[in-house]
């Protein structure tokens, strides 16, 4: 051993137990939250300075990549940047305490949340793409005109009406969708005479299923149709067929409404034809809030734009007054359009119908936070209840205790008095652990939880290697005092190196594993550094005292 | 002063035939089990989705089984868990028809049958896990990866201490303990969850530590009896290491029940694979890393086959040394 004072010994031991003490005592931490007013508001609670992972706290981690499904990503590393942006800043105001956002890997952010209560809400704040847009509805009937000839094309692809109301399963849209490709080939020849051609088709597919202004029994606005709700998915994949398409009215393009309208028992659904291009996108907004309408007192939104886009918005308002605008968010389109009474510049607002105002809470902060480049879908989710984190915390503790009770009798029953020293030895291993795991910021997650209480039983195997050597070496006839010095000596090699191989498995664990197998990783090295320490240091400075108070000890109590 | 096998005298590598055939045996019905049941993997490494449900006792599991199969999770699993009324939902595919990396769809297909069957708002989820293949197959590498990484890292540090023969038989009993380890795993039924990987490499570990514990002690020995047979070296290591064996593992399956009792659900099968491990940790240091030793000492013996390396070392380079030829 390097420090053979006795002073200098108990000095560091003193200085160990001080700072594992300092560093585990309860101190002020700051809870950040969003009351049920929606006042972000900090309490102050006094807690052990132990950082609790998801599964002994309650909470969510996510996994999230980008969903390029709708949107393709140009670069996705560059997405995924600009992502993380935005999540922290959602998340920031969302109101969660010490919340982790990472890049994993070129491709994938990781959220954790802890102690979130709401796990819905927390999801659909960080999937929502928050993409605004505001676009301007046909006025020109444009669809009513391309109706027949679309139809026209899906007859001769085989595709008939459906029977009945509205079969809407997938299925049977791939049904329909089977046409013949000889057939297809034809058509593509005389699509473009067929395109001029508007004279209805009789029991056309799409006329059956698109209500127009005309058909409909039911006041709609330009640009509107209406579509039962079960109609929706086949409607909307006999439009994507390339050859129908390619007869959708030239400038504009078709989005679905966000909620359902009620007609008489029927829920539908509206069709919008807009202008493909917006006059202004969410990126020119500079702040949004939640508001209540003086009106309704429903809950809106109210924004305000950025110089460039008050004047885009102006421009585009201005040119457009008597025009409907449809308020288009993440690709669905928000409430009727509203008519433009006048040229609107800096600020408006968005009327959310049939929403809550938690709703127009959390859409003005996803407004203020930004839009995602592209929508994130949650490749891996893991959420636990915070019910079931102190269930287990519970546990751990019972068979902690009942664990460290049995090394206890089994070590003083057989090693007596020696036993003792190694139970002490044992109190400060314990101490020295959690210290040392509150002093690395490190997380205490369940399988850490259990890798601790396994170490209690493993850590004494320092000691009981020592205790079997110096027994060994007294069975020789060696004097108490040499007989300890070389019990401890001979001991080391195999201590040494049977620990460092358990390191070593422990850094490979950590490297490989997620949060809570990590922080099991964590716990196991801590612990075996910690049992080195108080085994090879703690019990000889034990046994110094111990030798240094009867020197003329002949019988080790072992 | 209670001393167990003080003086112990065993003749462990004389019956190293019969312990030859325990393994064998329990190779043979761990590899039964693989075939019969296969590993059950849990949805961490095959992607899929659980939802743990406390709802009130009486959900009538048929109904909800049907209402999950409506919503296009053919053949999900349906397990009653803990206390009554708790239950655990697990759907191992996508949603029919949905990209299965995007696990909302699929939640949100269980979440709705759920609340068709028990009712909104009558259910509290407890636990969520949605994983995509994407991520439960990269798992499934990095778990085997640090599994094969820790044998390498391990083998250079046994060459580097002592020589890489004995670096080369510790593997030997590891690779043995593994092998046992997956076997009593499908026995038990146990689901091969990250928790549970974790466990097999600290078993891992622990076997290891105890081998060398054993090694230490042949190094030593080594040293001390150079005319003495290497299975006459062999058996006194093992003896004179057996009463620290037989305390450490007393202490750790000590702990290890106190968690397999008390742990809880999530804990238990980290604590049954880690029992299981000190046994066949304990069995492959003395019956599989001795013998192997002896064996590759016999098949390439040398000037520095006996681990003699450091002990020369410390005794200095003017005495003479004596090349022993161990019989195997």
């Amino acid at each position: 051993m390097v420090v053979t004072s006795l002073k200098t010994r108990i000095g560091l031991i003193v200085a160990m137990v001080a700072a594992s003490i300092v560093a585990l005592i309860p101190r002020n931490t700051t809870i950040r939250e969003r009351g049920p007013d929606g006042v972000m508001r900090d309490t102050v609670i006094k807690q052990v300075p132990l950082k609790r992972g998801l599964d002994l706290q309650g909470g969510m981690h996510l996994g999230l990549e980008l969903d390029q499904s709708k949107r393709v990503s140009a670069d996705v590393s560059r997405d995924i940047d600009l992502a993380l942006t935005v999540l922290r800043k959602r998340i920031d105001e969302f109101g969660v305490t010490e919340p982790l956002i990472q890049k994993q890997g070129d491709s994938r952010v990781v959220v954790e949340l802890a102690g979130i209560s709401d796990p819905d809400r927390a999801r659909g704040i960080v999937q929502k793409s928050a993409f605004l847009e505001f676009r301007i509805t046909d006025r020109s009937e444009a669809l009513d005109k391309a109706l027949p000839a679309m139809d026209r094309v899906l007859q001769r692809l085989g595709v008939k009406a459906p029977t009945g109301v509205a079969p809407a399963t997938p299925s049977a849209v791939t049904q329909l969708l089977q046409g013949d490709t000889a057939k297809k080939e034809a058509i593509t020849k005389d699509s473009a005479a067929a395109a001029r051609d508007t004279t209805p088709v009789v029991g056309g597919v799409l006329s059956g299923l698109i209500q127009t202004a005309s058909t409909a029994g039911f006041q709609l606005y330009p640009g509107e149709y209406l579509v039962e709700k079960g109609a929706v998915p086949l409607v909307d994949s006999l439009l994507r067929i390339p050859d129908v398409a390619a007869l959708f009215p030239r400038r504009f393009e078709y989005r679905w409404s966000g909620n359902d309208l009620s007609v008489g028992a029927k829920a539908y659904q509206l069709l919008y034809v807009l202008e493909d291009r917006p006059i202004v996108t969410g990126s020119s907004l500079v702040d949004a809030k939640e508001d209540i309408d003086p009106l309704t007192s429903g809950p809106i939104v109210t924004f305000e734009l950025d110089r460039k886009g008050a004047r885009d918005f102006g421009e585009g308002t201005g040119r457009n007054v008597g025009n409907y605008m449809a308020i288009i968010l993440d690709d669905k389109v928000q409430g009727r359009p509203p008519v433009i009474q006048e040229r609107i510049e800096r600020r408006g607002q968005i009327t959310l119908s049939g929403k809550t105002f938690q709703e127009a809470r959390d859409l003005a902060l996803t407004l203020r936070a930004g839009a995602l480049p592209v929508p994130l879908k949650i490749v891996e989710e893991q959420q636990v209840g915070a019910s079931l984190g102190e269930d287990s915390i519970n546990k751990g503790i019972l068979a902690g205790i009942v664990g460290t009770s049995m090394v206890v009798l089994i070590m003083v029953g057989i090693y007596r008095k020696s036993g003792g020293l190694a139970v002490a030895a044992l109190a400060f291993y314990i101490l020295f652990s959690l210290g040392a795991l509150s002093m690395l910021g490190a997380t205490l997650t369940l399988p850490g939880l259990a890798g601790l209480i396994l170490s209690v039983g493993i850590a004494v195997d320092a000691n009981v290697l020592i205790f079997e050597r110096i027994r060994e070496e007294l069975a020789l006839g060696k004097t108490v005092r040499l007989s300890i010095d070389e019990g401890f000596r001979h001991a080391m090699n195999a201590i040494v190196d049977s620990n460092v191989t358990t390191v070593m498995t422990a850094l490979f664990l950590f490297q490989f594993g997620t949060g809570p197998v990590k922080g099991f990783a964590v716990t196991l090295t801590i612990g075996i550094i910690a049992s080195m320490i108080t085994a090879v240091f703690v019990t000889r400075t034990f046994y110094m005292i111990w030798l240094d108070r009867q020197p003329t000890m002949q019988t080790l109590s072992i | 002063m209670i001393r167990f096998f003080a003086h112990a005298n065993y003749d462990f590598i004389g019956v190293r035939r019969y312990a030859y055939m325990v393994t064998a045996a329990l190779f043979a019905v761990g590899l039964l089990g693989l075939v019969v049941w296969r590993l059950n993997y849990s949805i961490e490494f095959t992607g899929g989705t659980l939802v743990r449900v406390k709802a009130e006792p009486g959900t009538n599991v048929g109904q909800l089984r049907s209402a999950l199969d409506a919503q296009g999770l053919k053949g999900a699993e349906i397990q009653a868990f803990g206390a009554p009324g708790e239950f655990i939902v697990r759907a191992r595919t996508a949603k029919e028809g949905t990209d299965a990396d995007n696990t909302q769809v699929t939640r949100a297909a269980v979440v709705s049958a759920l609340d068709q069957v028990v009712g909104a708002g009558k259910y509290t989820v407890q636990k969520g896990e949605a994983v995509g293949p994407k991520v439960g197959g990269e798992l499934r590498t990095k778990a085997l990866l640090a599994i094969v990484y820790s044998f390498l890292a391990v083998l250079a540090y046994l060459a580097y201490r002592f020589e890489w023969r004995f670096g080369l038989a510790a593997i030997a009993a590891t690779a043995h303990d593994i092998i046992l380890t997956i076997g009593f795993i499908a026995l038990m039924r146990l689901e091969v969850s990250l928790v549970v990987v974790g466990a097999v490499l600290s078993m891992v570990g622990y076997s290891l530590n105890d081998t060398i514990i054993i090694f230490d002690r042949v190094r030593e020995n080594l040293h001390k009896y150079k005319r003495d047979h290497f299975a006459d070296i062999l058996n006194r290591s093992v003896n004179e290491t057996l009463p620290r064996s037989i305390l450490t593992h007393g202490t750790s399956l000590a702990t290890l029940t106190a968690l397999a009792i008390f742990g809880g659900e999530v804990i238990r099968p980290f604590a049954l694979v880690m029992f299981f491990g000190v046994f066949t940790g304990t069995f492959s240091s003395i019956y599989i890393a001795s013998p192997v030793l002896m064996w590759i000492e016999h098949k390439w013996p040398g000037a520095d086959a006996r681990g003699v390396k450091q002990a020369a070392r410390a005794a200095g380079a003017g005495e003479k040394r004596e090349p022993v030829g161990a019989k195997g």
